[in-house]
């Protein structure tokens, strides 16, 4: 197994400081507009981005939530393990809401597929977009494509993309791991 | 451990602590899931359960097929008293006939003890135990250690008493089983005619003056007196029974501590406990009816995630 950088520490904070101004530019006050992290890893991203809108961009509110889309994968029973949840938390309505689905890698988009149906457990939302770190180009088995992306990477299918995060693993990078 | 160690649940005897922890997290993320306003995952939308009753239930029939259907299985019910069991049909027979028509799992309630084990050796679908006879009645264990989880954070160190008709009692040996697995202290507490010979074989304390299991405890499980199980007469009569075993506001009041009262339903009001303990803030018996079906969805879930 071999792993090679793909993004530093600097290059991750620069993009997060785009895709932040991104967001800001589309829903400027984020009064009617929600952000949800997908759990496990999206969850990181989303409280980096909300941190950075709201310390260095004087948002003054934000609702952010955070979606497990365990039970509405479309693999259960596919694979040798059992799908293992982690948690859910969503205080507010997304009725009539503009939600940002943010996640780190956007790989065959069965994920996002999944949100998709978990999140009309929450109501019907206005609209949804698409927040993504890592865009895996050429990869996609649904129709789906993100409305913000940190970077593009053609990565083949032997190939993982693994975000690792200061606050949970210690330092800021993203690796392409040979499997 | 992110799987179950068993295929069936057939009694918390064959689970391990790691099991236990397991299904209490999974019912976690479902607690939340049932509090939503759409109750419904699309998980176990290519399961097919069958619940056979070959014993009456309420509670426990409802509460099986709620977390089933908030699952998105389909569901089939079966009760033996208006099926062709009343024909002369085998067991064996009859569960193979509904397995034919491709169901995946059953859920089965039954009067004889070790009904369940002997169906997992003969059949091929995933089994869980409803309750067989006197023998064991899992998933009752389970909610009421996880309502007792929830209610005082932990299990593990805390002293319970479960009061009432133990010799008759499914809910009593699988909660004894449940309790000692997670670490928590036990006694029992009845009059003797209704508690078992060896039942201290268990590493269970037996009591018999209810006023001092009360003052040693954390919580009191109050069982029902089974009426249509006591063949011989174990006491003289239901008054006297509950003048020394029955918990009134008094009782409860007299205590220097504030005890949490349990009861596995359905209640006879007057008898083990009056209506104003059912109905007190100490009593959590409507949250482990809730408990129940996030319990229920957790154990169906990590036993479907294992069929192939």
């Amino acid at each position: 197994m071999s792993q090679k950088v793909l993004l530093s520490s600097k290059e991750i904070n620069i993009i997060l400081h785009r895709l932040a101004c991104q967001l800001l530019e589309n829903h400027l006050t984020f009064e009617n507009t929600v952000l949800i992290g997908i759990q496990p890893r999206g969850k990181f991203l989303a409280e980096r981005l909300t941190k950075i809108l709201k310390e260095e961009y004087k948002v003054k509110h934000i609702d952010l939530g955070f979606l497990d889309i365990t039970f509405y994968r479309d693999d259960f029973r596919r694979g040798d393990k059992t799908l293992e949840a982690t948690k859910t938390h969503i205080d507010f309505l997304v009725e009539d809401k503009n939600v940002v689905l943010i996640d780190d890698v956007l790989y065959t988009g069965r994920s996002i597929n999944a949100a998709l149906t978990a999140l009309q457990s929450f109501g019907r939302p206005k609209d949804v977009e698409l927040l993504c770190l890592i865009d895996r180009r050429f990869s996609r088995h649904l129709p789906i494509q993100p409305n913000y992306r940190g970077r593009q990477v053609d990565a083949i299918n032997d190939e993982k993309v693994k975000v690792m995060w200061e606050e949970n693993d210690g330092e800021d990078i993203i690796y392409l791991v040979n499997r | 451990m992110s799987e179950l160690s068993v295929k069936h649940l057939l009694g918390i005897k064959y689970l391990k602590e790691t099991d236990i922890q397991l299904i209490f997290e999974t019912a976690d993320h479902f607690k939340e899931v049932i509090n939503r306003s759409i109750k419904k995952v699309p998980s176990l939308r290519d399961i097919t359960i069958a619940n056979i009753f070959f014993e009456n239930s309420t509670r426990t029939k409802l509460s099986f097929e709620l977390a089933e259907k908030r699952l998105s299985a389909d569901v089939l019910n079966f009760s033996a008293s208006q099926s062709s069991v009343t024909k002369g049909e085998t067991l064996i027979d009859t569960v193979n006939n509904i397995l034919s028509m491709k169901v995946d799992m059953v859920v089965m309630r039954h009067p004889n003890p070790g009904a369940g084990i002997f169906l997992s050796k003969h059949v091929k679908a995933s089994i869980i135990n409803a309750g067989d006879g006197a023998h064991e009645h899992p998933t009752q264990a389970l909610l009421d250690s996880y309502s007792i989880r929830e209610k005082l954070g932990d299990v593990a160190g805390k002293n319970v008493v479960i009061v009432g008709d133990i010799l008759h009692s499914r809910v009593a040996l699988s909660n004894i089983f449940a309790l000692k697995l997670q670490g928590a202290n036990v006694k029992v507490c009845g009059p003797k005619t209704l508690l078992p010979k060896y039942i201290d074989s268990l590493g269970v304390g037996v009591e018999t003056n209810l006023r001092k299991a009360l003052e040693w405890c954390d919580v009191a499980n109050m069982l029902r007196i089974q009426n249509e199980r006591l063949d011989i007469s174990y006491f003289p009569t239901t008054r006297e029974y509950t003048q020394q075993f029955g918990v009134n506001k008094k009782l409860l009041d007299s205590l220097d501590k504030e005890i949490v009262i349990m009861h596995p339903g359905p209640i006879n009001r007057g008898v083990e406990i009056t209506s104003d303990v059912a109905d007190s803030k100490q009593s959590i018996i409507l949250n482990q009816v809730e408990n129940g079906v996030a319990i229920r969805m957790a154990v169906i879930y990590l036993l479907a995630s294992k069929i192939k």
